[in-house]
């Protein structure tokens, strides 16, 4: 396999302070683990007889954005989705490789806990038909939450910059709001059960300029406090919102590298060429 | 109006013979005018059916009025007719039929539309499809003389050994009455329950699923929390429907119900339903009165259906059309 | 892991099993019913079932030919009379409607199909024995085909819609008229679907008795003609099962099997071999 190499998003950067990341880098051992969230080793993926993910490895870091770009078709929303092991409600697929959470091989995880580990948001809002409140509740109440309902809902709804909107309309269904507004009732339906982890897969494609302005704005102010991989097909989406990018075509991890590198001097020519929007 | 080859000018649209005749000259117009009229027959036999059942009641209708609904009593030898035992009987076994039926076909359906495979799936609804083309007369005859002797001697005294406190389970174990009726219905409309049910779960959008499965569900908690519940109005329509088909069913209730009419409290009791009464008393009929009283029976029989059916189809059209979770884009 | 969690996976486990356990029951019926028909109805059924009159009341022996027969001829009747019915305004609803009377004409259909067959069977009483004032095949064929008409009207008109437009558009593209093109293209294109349709909407109404008990209602004898009252498989099923013989105990269950078994073999071949899952299918 000729494919690069991953090198290490943003090793050198001072790890956050957040006491969280802080705890758990004592439990692995790799040397600079302490800012590694997920690690993907070697993967090989497979729908059927269809070789999806040639090979990846990809390093994702603590507390910081990781973005997946790549044309359409290019594996990387599979790639997304074997991070939270949702490849599996899918038949007749089939991963090869190593991929863990906090040094623990996800493989070895109980599913459940893990997606609750690792949240996820997709490319369409998709609310629960039920209130705006079932739907951040939700997770609380399959986890079995303890301590008020109410704050937790509360909480995860500033987090995602919505309670301010909906705060008096709770109990309205959440197919009232707006496409903007419902995903980041999405957003506040996963961060409510305190993922270390959250995935978005092309969270803005279904959105205008506006709101995709503002959940560019959620993604910094939720950087302090979770570890976020964002799938886009929008290259200045890419620049502005994460720290570094991994550009896949056809299945191979072809450049991974701090996004201001990647975007200014790729170091592979069909980088070069899909940035510059030679193809794509 | 259907494209007409030729521009048509106002004076085509007048029922004039000549202009008829005019328009009749476009084969289009002719076809037109001959699958129209079949269609409408499809409306006139509908229209002539309530017609008739209006009619032909109108003799019990005006001397009974109210009355024949709260009345108990049926003697054609006294000319009175009342139909509230066959009423009772109509919906006692179609109560015990879906309390039996709905768990039964709702869990076979959310076994059919979130964990079986795909191939598994679809030879377990062809199966099931069999079942619902299984005519009801077969049903009955298994009723007779399998289910029958196995509720007079095992299931019947062994309900009243354990529950025999309800009134529900007491007196003597005939075998034949509205338990066994109820059980016979409620195994022929598992497969429509079934069926509709495993239709309006497939409906529900797969992001759905996925959503809540992203949160750490299990399998479980997404279907009974996320996907049950999105589909739940269509699987109430698909209830109705069973509802509407067990309320008229006939031949395999009229061989296990006992004809008798009769009210109690008790499942074990023979009893009568509307369909049953019919199917024994309808071709024996003497004197109008008994013929309208039956005729009366069966106008009632057919607005019940006829309400439940069109209500379960408005919210299963709604569950499919919404596709409950797909939203506008 | 932690208590809550075993307790939802023990719970998820055994909530998706008795799913399981709810479609095990479901389709085991049928294999009983079949099976128990067989066992007991096998070995009543021999060349004369098929070919005798049945024996005088309280005599062994004897055979349903008259009923199959009667049977037969009540079906033709019903596809007589119901089939073009259904064909043409299915017809109508795909290619010609507007926009009231087919929303009209399809929600009287799905009523009139949810209507019980009893009720069904008042109707063709009053349509046509009380006028004659004796029961008849034909009243019985009229019984039947009533109830073909709705599901042969609404099969053939989803079958329609189900051909693409492309190839209405290539027969129009060629100049023919409306009615050309339905009748050379589209028609065709759709023909096994709707003729799946009509084979099943015969098989069900085959099974019917509660229509048939005061229309065509029964005979010991041949039924010469249309006129006059005739036997069929489904009334003599009931007539025997309920009766005090068990001779006729014995006869029921093989008409039962050959009943359930002209069912099922043709709702099986059909379902295989002529359509790939029909798009519209309910009784």
């Amino acid at each position: 396999m000729n494919a690069a190499f991953p090198l290490m998003g943003n090793s050198g950067a001072a790890a956050s302070s957040k006491s969280r990341a802080a705890a758990e880098g004592s439990t692995t051992a790799a040397p600079g683990a302490s800012t590694l969230r997920m690690k993907v080793t070697r993967i090989n993926f497979y729908y059927g007889k269809n070789h999806a993910l040639h090979n990846v490895s990809l390093d994702v870091a603590t507390n910081r954005v990781t973005a997946l770009i790549g044309p359409s078709g290019c594996g990387k929303s599979t790639l997304l989705r074997t991070l939270n092991r949702m490849y599996e409600t899918l038949r007749h697929t089939r991963l090869e490789g190593q991929i863990s959470l906090d040094g623990v091989d996800i493989l070895t995880l109980d599913v459940t806990s893990l997606r609750r580990q690792v949240g996820m948001v997709f490319q369409k809002p998709n609310p629960f038909p039920k209130s705006i409140y079932e739907n951040v509740a939700y997770g609380l109440r399959i986890n079995g939450h303890k301590g008020r309902l109410d704050d937790a809902v509360e909480k995860s709804l500033r987090r995602a910059a919505l309670w301010d909107e909906v705060k008096d309309k709770l109990q309205k269904s959440a197919y009232a709001l707006s496409g903007g507004q419902q995903q980041r009732l999405c957003i506040a339906r996963a961060l409510a059960v305190d993922p270390e982890v959250l995935l978005l897969d092309e969270p803005c494609s279904a959105l205008d300029p506006v709101n995709t302005a503002k959940i560019e704005e959620l993604l910094f102010e939720l950087k302090p406090s979770c570890t976020l991989v964002i799938v886009t097909h929008n290259m200045q989406q890419a620049a502005r919102v994460s720290d570094s990018t991994a550009f896949m075509l056809n299945g191979d991890l072809i450049e991974f590298s701090p996004t201001r590198q990647m975007f200014t001097t790729p170091s592979d020519p069909r980088t070069e060429a899909y940035i510059t929007g030679r193809f794509g | 109006m259907a494209t007409t080859p030729n521009a048509a000018t106002p004076a085509d649209f007048a029922w004039s013979p000549r202009a008829l005749l005019r328009r009749l000259r476009s084969a289009d117009e002719i076809a037109h005018l001959i699958t129209l009229i079949a269609a409408a027959t499809l409306l006139l036999i509908t229209v002539l059916l309530v017609y008739q059942l209006w009619i032909l009641s109108a003799e019990a209708r005006t001397k009974f009025g109210w009355s024949f609904f709260v009345t108990r009593t049926w003697d054609p030898v006294a000319g009175q007719f009342g139909a509230l035992p066959f009423i009772y009987g109509t919906l006692v076994t179609s109560a015990v039929a879906l309390v039996l039926a709905v768990p039964l076909g709702v869990g076979g359906a959310i076994f059919l539309a979130e964990l079986a495979p795909p191939k598994l799936s679809s030879s377990l609804t062809f199966v099931s499809d069999l079942l619902a083309a299984v005519p009801s007369v077969i049903y009955g005859l298994l009723g007779v003389f399998l289910l029958v002797p196995i509720m007079r001697t095992t299931v019947q005294p062994a309900l009243k050994r354990s529950l025999g406190f309800l009134p529900l389970f007491q007196g003597p174990a005939y075998g034949i009455g509205f338990l066994t009726a109820g059980i016979v219905l409620a195994i022929m409309i598992v497969p429509f329950v079934l069926s509709v049910s495993r239709e309006v779960l497939l409906a529900v959008a797969r992001d759905q699923r996925e959503a809540a499965l992203a949160l750490g569900a299990t399998k479980w908690e997404s279907t009974w929390k996320v996907v049950v519940p999105a589909a739940r109005i269509g699987i109430f329509g698909s209830v109705f429907l069973a509802l509407a088909r067990a309320l008229g069913e006939t031949m395999a209730v009229t061989m296990v119900i006992g004809n008798n009419p009769r009210i109690s409290a008790s499942l074990f009791s023979p009893g009568y339903s509307i369909a049953a009464v019919l199917a024994n008393e309808f071709s024996e009929a003497t004197g109008n009165l008994y013929l309208s009283a039956l005729i009366e029976l069966g106008l009632v029989l057919f607005l019940l259906t006829f309400v439940l059916n069109g209500l379960a189809r408005l919210l299963i059209l709604v569950t499919t059309k919404r596709g409950s979770g797909v939203l506008p884009t | 892991m932690s208590a809550r969690l075993m307790w939802r996976k023990t719970l998820n486990a055994t909530m998706l099993s008795l799913t399981g356990v709810c479609m095990l029951i479901t389709v085991s019926v049928l294999f009983f019913i079949l099976g128990y028909l067989v066992y007991n109805g096998g070995k009543d059924l021999s060349w004369n079932f098929f070919t005798r009159l049945p024996a005088p009341v309280g005599e062994v022996g004897g055979g349903m030919a008259n009923a199959i027969v009667g049977s037969l001829k009540l079906l033709l009747l019903a596809a007589l009379f119901g089939v073009p019915i259904g064909l043409l305004g299915g017809v109508y609803l795909a290619e010609f409607g507007g926009r009231t009377v087919p929303f009209l004409v399809r929600y009287t259909a799905d009523l009139l199909n949810g209507v019980p067959s009893i009720v069904i069977g008042i109707f063709a009483y009053a349509l046509v024995v009380m006028p004659m004032h004796h029961f008849s095949t034909l009243a019985g064929g009229v019984a039947l085909g009533i109830m073909v008409i709705p599901t042969v009207l609404r099969n053939t008109e989803s079958f329609l819609r189900d051909v693409p437009s492309s190839l209405r558009e290539g027969s129009f593209a060629l100049g023919a008229n409306k009615w050309k093109m339905v009748a050379t293209v589209v028609l065709p294109a759709a023909s096994r679907g709707i003729l799946t349709g009509v084979l099943l909407a015969l098989a069900r109404v085959a099974g019917e008795t509660a229509p048939l008990l005061f229309t065509a209602f029964g005979n010991r004898y041949w039924s010469p003609g249309w006129m006059q009252p005739t036997s069929s498989l489904p009334v003599i099923i009931y007539t025997y099962a309920t009766g005090p013989y068990e001779d006729w105990h014995r006869q029921a269950w093989a008409a039962g099997l050959v009943l359930l078994g002209l069912v099922l073999v043709t709702n099986i071949l059909v379902r295989t071999f002529l359509s790939r899952g029909t798009s519209y299918e309910r009784s």
